[in-house]
């Protein structure tokens, strides 16, 4: 990763009537980066998306792309797009979509590259409107990756995809970052921003409520999970201090807390018994949702 | 947790073999001349292709008019033709005029309404497609078809209609249909970048049936009618038709030239203006 800045909104304000969508939100982008841009339903991700890519024009502000205006042909040269909703002519073969993309880049891959680097060649010589919903996003993201570009944005890639398909989808996102691309994805399957970004962007209400690396989102939460096999009763755990949740699940008590240290020691102390013992940080899955919760 | 681990190990499924690596130089974003051509005939290859394999479009368009014509000046009324060659090349200036009416109120209206709603356009604007190319593709696509069309009529005409069309004659009439559908793919054009997908079907057939039936084109018309007739531009381009084939016609060429030109530019700049604010 590098200092370059690919894509950025800066200061953006962006109203649907009476909706504000975006608060003055600030994003960069940098070079060689997989950023992640996570929130709940209505947070302002997609208009933040389609602000950078030209789609929409903010109210206030600036978007940027490889520092000139997104509504410009010329940067969008180097940018490939997988949108959630769109639909291609059922008519045209998968080579023949691919190929019309591929003919808007200045040097892209030949179809036959890019159908082979995402594994769908042997779809085709298959009309388009003939395949499955996950086949259908197979093409529409060999559309994308097909003109060799340096940024790269993702809505919801992998939604309705198998994991094979998946697995080589993230398969060439690795080498894309690893040739030095950027890809800013959107997600709701936080598993996959989690294993693949470098950074993460967690947008509520249209404004950044926190941004950094998986590590650091996670590390905003305090709270950790303990579990373990013991004989001590639940409702006694759930009354010492820290204890912020107690849940059984057979011999296993699951414990929330925001000391870890302190619980783990009374634990020990009470049960000499104690086996299993595991304190584990929270995910990027329940930050998010704490970090949500706690903006909302 | 399969998914997680199995991250943390690339070689767990095929991994892509390496690739080369985006242009990193400060012209990334620069296309040749040679390219950004190729890129428009693309889109208008590719729109071509798909709209001939929608056979419910392609058939009706390209078949009915010839057909038609042989129906009404051979089959029904051969005799009546024989003997009254106006009435042939009548015949044949409907149809041909009729031919070209559908695939831009069509193509471009009802197939542009649907796109947009598809999220077609916005995909199209985010790619770097060149600019213009998707009207372009599609105006292309109707010219094509209105060739193809003319190609089929005069065929008919000269090897069954048995009428006596020079080449000059051929080849005037060919132009001017081809250049004649763009007022109506204007007329799609408005409409579609207008109305939704399954709405914009109707007002096209809304203003297409008036318009191929009271507007002359078949049939004379009751003397009411007849003065509200240049309102529609298919008065408009038979009557240049008419004089292509050096029969007598209503009003001036040039007339006639500047209000399907007028309703070509002044309905695309309305509709462009639209595209671009909305999308």
């Amino acid at each position: 990763m590098s200092n370059e800045i690919w894509a950025e909104l800066s200061g953006v304000q962006k109203r649907f009537g009476k909706i504000v969508a975006l608060d003055g939100l600030d994003l960069q982008v940098r070079r060689g980066e997989l950023f992640s841009v996570l929130g709940p339903n209505g947070a302002g991700k997609s208009t933040a998306v389609s602000l950078m890519l030209g789609l929409l024009r903010p109210d206030s502000g600036a978007a940027r792309l490889f520092g000139k205006s997104p509504l410009l042909v010329e940067p969008r040269r180097q940018v490939g797009v997988m949108m959630q909703e769109v639909t291609l002519a059922p008519e045209l073969r998968v080579r023949e979509h691919v190929a019309l993309v591929a003919s808007y880049y200045p040097r892209p891959f030949t179809p036959e590259e890019a159908m082979a680097l995402t594994n769908i060649s042997p779809l085709a010589a298959r009309p388009y409107g003939k395949l499955s919903a996950g086949q259908k996003r197979q093409v529409q993201f060999t559309m994308a990756v097909c003109g060799r570009p340096k940024l790269l944005f993702l809505d919801e890639p992998s939604v309705g995809l198998d994991v094979r398909a998946r697995e080589t989808m993230w398969a060439t996102l690795r080498q894309l970052i690893r040739n030095g691309s950027s890809i800013v994805l959107t997600t709701h399957y936080l598993e996959e921003a989690e294993s693949l970004s470098n950074r993460v962007a967690v947008l509520n209400k249209g404004r950044l409520i926190a941004l950094g690396s998986v590590n650091e989102i996670r590390a905003l939460v305090v709270r950790k999970y303990i579990s373990c096999s013991t004989a001590l009763a639940a409702d006694q755990i759930a009354a010492w201090p820290h204890v912020e949740s107690v849940t059984r699940d057979q011999q296993r008590l699951e414990i929330s807390t925001s000391n870890s240290e302190a619980v783990v020691r009374r634990l020990l102390a009470a049960d000499s018994n104690l086996q299993e013992l595991e304190v584990r940080r929270a995910g990027l899955a329940e930050a998010f949702t704490e970090l949500t919760q706690e903006a909302a | 947790m399969m998914n997680a681990r199995s991250l943390e190990n690339p070689n767990a499924f095929e991994s892509p073999r390496p690739f080369e690596p985006f242009d990193d130089s400060p012209l990334a974003g620069v296309m040749s001349t040679g390219r950004l051509l190729r890129a428009y005939l693309a889109e208008a290859r590719f729109e071509s292709l798909r709209m001939f394999r929608v056979l419910g479009f392609s058939i009706p368009f390209l078949v009915l008019p010839a057909a038609l014509y042989l129906l009404f000046g051979v089959v029904l009324f051969g005799d009546a033709v024989r003997n009254d060659l106006s009435t042939g090349k009548f015949l044949f200036t409907a149809f041909a005029v009729f031919g070209v009416m559908g695939p831009g109120m069509f193509g471009f209206g009802a197939t542009i309404a649907t796109e947009r709603e598809q999220g077609l356009l916005t995909l199209k604007r985010a790619l770097p497609a060149p600019p213009g190319s998707y009207l372009l593709a599609k105006l292309l696509m109707t010219m094509l078809f209105a060739f193809i069309i003319m190609v089929t009529m005069i065929t008919a005409a000269l090897l069954l209609g048995h009428l006596p069309l020079t080449f000059a004659q051929c080849a005037r009439v060919t132009v001017i249909d081809i250049l004649g559908s763009l007022p109506f793919c204007a007329i799609g054009l408005f409409i579609g970048t207008r109305a939704s997908g399954k709405a914009a079907i109707a007002f096209v057939n809304l203003i297409y049936v008036p318009m191929m039936h009271v507007s002359g084109l078949f049939y004379p018309l009751p003397k009411f009618l007849r003065t509200i007739s240049p309102v529609w531009p298919t008065y408009h381009l038979q009557q240049l038709v008419f004089g292509a084939l050096g029969m007598t016609f209503y009003g001036k060429s040039a007339v006639h030239v500047a209000v399907l030109a007028g309703v070509t530019v002044g309905l695309t700049a309305l509709s462009v203006r639209r595209l671009a604010r909305i999308g």
